[in-house]
């Protein structure tokens, strides 16, 4: 496997707030990486900031973007825009606005193609109902002339996959494609991501707050909050035996975890505190909400530090006690 | 986790959502040669086909085109119709609507044609009145797109200039620009647009405002569409129907300046128009009421069935309601 995308040191920020902070990842040729947080965690930014789509008020910098072997920080704005969609594509959270709701679905795919393929209206128009029966649209042809508003959100997404995916990129960049579809629906849309996946040998960045997603659609997943990499993990690492508070923390809360265990059963555990809390202040920003202070956290983020295989933790507190019980430590 | 699955082997319970995907996926009829026969063979339809059955399903809009079509083949046979110059004497003159077959309309003061004046000045009217719009659109588009689509320094600099010319009132422009540029249908027309395009400029600046904020916009961008693709492909359809309205009632507009621009002896001397018709006759108002009257029926009718056909284009061009008035 070879990486794709190698990103070091990325920040964002505005001008009064710096959402993401030093965040570094890869992803390799044909993998799945999910990046879960909760609201405000910086995870969207990330993905608009790897398409340079940013809000205008926000700076980002890094030390490196590299993709497919190309330095993404040096090319210039018309460079890039000829990445997007052809190289580096993205769907996004809400399909029912994605879609311009003027123009039928099949020529929105289309002009995709026309662009980055350099088809003829005519070819562009039957590869672009090809498309659409790859994303399962169920008869394509007809559909083709549909408008966005003559379809079911579900159908939206996939709408928004086949112009995503059109012109075969090496990277697809999913922001909580599946959060505003209902449970069913979502389902078949992480599927079809998933095949697809495969089928054009596409590597997939997911964005996502679901950690049943997470679960069965993920190769490698990160966990980010306030904008930092707490944890990086397999993902039955991640949610077996998570290793920093925050995920610890996250496991707990989740009624999913304890077999038989209905809310009504008890009361849920939270986390206390809110993601706000370290805003603004050194060290560790869950140290505020965490049990396992120490001194340091206070005034110095914690190194990631490489616990076992391919796996990230940045607290030292829980590493060390780790080793010291052999055993993860509950909330 | 109870699950624990590292996402290539399906766990067990979502094996049954993997199989129902599969199964409506057989069952979607995606290559029956029945449906396929049956669905529509060339793709895409035009998008004119929806509009243009909406708008013939729309009484209001289809009299207001009506009219104008009949207003426009008037204008077009007017040299077949009457081959003499509608300013020239042919008559007695003052003879009231109905008095002499041979001026069905009557004649002016100077024993001049009303017909004939009337539908010669079709041709001005609606050439001032259309000509003036295009150019209008043209300048207002060019400045409120760019405004709206990209904000920042542009936007100020643009509506700086919309600004200078909105405070000086339009009229009076109007009739400044046509005084230094000597009255002709050409300065007329292009003075007419260069007074009506801030309006234009403003409403396509607040559409591209509101819309360049549309997630549809920011998916457009994703898949490395251009500037000038997402201006004039993604966002100008989307604002379209408010700026047809506005056109269609800026030609309405256009033609009562011309007409008052006429009436005040600013017209082009050398035509003949409805403004001018209605400018020549106001001195017989009491006398010869029908020398105002009925150029003026012609330009209230006119607009009218400018404002019902912008109406019905409104309705047409918006997929929505369009959909919404079939129910």
């Amino acid at each position: 496997m070879t990486v794709l995308l190698d990103v070091r040191d990325l920040s964002i920020s505005f001008p009064n707030a710096r959402p993401v902070q030093e965040l570094s990842f890869t992803i390799e040729e044909g993998e799945t990486l999910a990046i879960v947080g909760e609201s405000g965690s910086g995870k969207s930014l990330t993905a608009l900031a790897l398409l340079r789509l940013l809000p205008r008020t926000a700076q980002m910098s890094a030390g490196r973007v590299r993709f497919a072997g190309r330095d993404l920080l040096a090319l210039s704005e018309r460079e890039f825009r000829k990445l997007r969609g052809r190289d580096l594509a993205m769907i996004f959270q809400e399909p029912m606005t994605a879609l311009n709701p003027v123009l039928p679905i099949g020529a929105q795919v289309a002009e995709v193609l026309r662009l980055h393929l350099g088809l003829s209206r005519k070819a562009a128009a039957r590869r672009a109902v090809e498309v659409l029966d790859l994303v399962r649209i169920p008869d394509p042809a007809r559909r083709a002339t549909a408008y966005p508003h003559q379809l079911s959100g579900g159908q939206r997404q996939r709408v928004m996959i086949a112009i995503a995916v059109a012109a075969h990129p090496s990277l697809l960049v999913a922001d909580e494609p599946t959060t505003a579809l209902d449970v069913t629906i979502q389902a078949q849309i992480l599927d079809l991501l998933a095949q697809l996946r495969r089928d054009l040998s596409m590597a997939l960045l997911l964005i996502t707050h679901d950690l049943g997603v997470v679960a069965e659609w993920a190769d490698r997943v990160i966990a980010l909050y306030a904008g930092r990499k707490v944890e990086e993990a397999r993902p039955e690492q991640l949610l077996g035996t998570p290793r920093h508070p925050y995920t610890q923390g996250l496991m707990a809360a989740s009624p999913r975890q304890r077999v038989g265990y209905h809310y009504t059963d008890g009361p849920l555990i939270e986390i206390p505190g809110h993601i706000g809390s370290a805003a603004g202040e050194a060290g560790c920003p869950f140290a505020p909400r965490c049990g396992f202070t120490e001194p340091s956290c206070r005034t110095s983020m914690p190194p990631l530090l490489a616990r076992e295989e391919g796996r990230l933790v940045a607290c030292p507190v829980t590493a060390a006690r780790e080793i010291s019980h052999g055993h993860a430590v509950g909330l | 986790m109870s699950r624990s699955a590292s996402g290539a082997p399906a766990p067990a319970d979502t094996v049954r959502i993997r199989f129902q995907a599969a199964a409506s996926r057989k069952v979607a009829p995606a290559h029956d040669p029945v449906d396929q026969a049956r669905a529509r063979p060339a793709w895409p339809i035009p998008r004119g086909g929806r509009a243009r059955r909406t708008l013939t399903r729309n009484p209001a809009a289809l009299t207001g085109l009506a009219f104008l079509c009949a207003i426009l083949a008037t204008a077009c046979l007017a040299p077949v119709l009457y081959p003499d110059d509608p300013l020239g004497m042919v008559g007695r003159p003052l003879i009231w609507p109905g008095q002499d077959a041979e001026f069905p309309l009557g004649t002016d003061s100077l024993g001049r044609d009303v017909a004939a004046g009337l539908v010669h000045g079709a041709r001005v009217s609606l050439l001032v009145g259309i000509a003036a719009t295009v150019v209008g659109l043209a300048l207002g588009l060019a400045v409120g797109a760019p405004a709206g689509y990209f904000g920042g320094w542009i936007d100020r600099v643009l509506v700086r200039l919309i600004e200078i010319f909105q405070a000086v009132p339009a009229f009076i422009l109007l009739v400044v620009v046509v005084a230094i540029a000597q009255p002709s249908v050409t300065t007329i027309t292009i003075a007419i647009g260069l007074v009506t395009w801030p309006t234009i400029a403003r409403l396509v600046r607040a559409e591209f405002r509101a819309i360049r904020e549309k997630e549809f916009v920011m998916a457009a961008r994703s898949v490395g569409y251009g500037h000038l693709r997402i201006i004039l492909r993604e966002i100008l359809p989307n604002a379209l129907p408010p700026i047809i309205v506005t056109a269609s009632v800026m030609v309405a507009s256009a033609i009562l300046m011309e007409s008052a621009l006429a009436f005040m002896g600013l017209g082009d001397p050398n035509v003949v128009s409805w403004g001018s018709m209605i400018g020549a006759g106001r001195e017989h108002l009491r006398t010869a009421w029908y020398l105002t009257a009925l150029p003026g029926v012609v330009i209230v009718f006119t607009v009218l069935a400018l404002n019902l056909l912008g109406d019905g284009l409104n309705d047409a061009l918006n997929p929505r309601i369009a959909a919404e008035r079939r129910i």
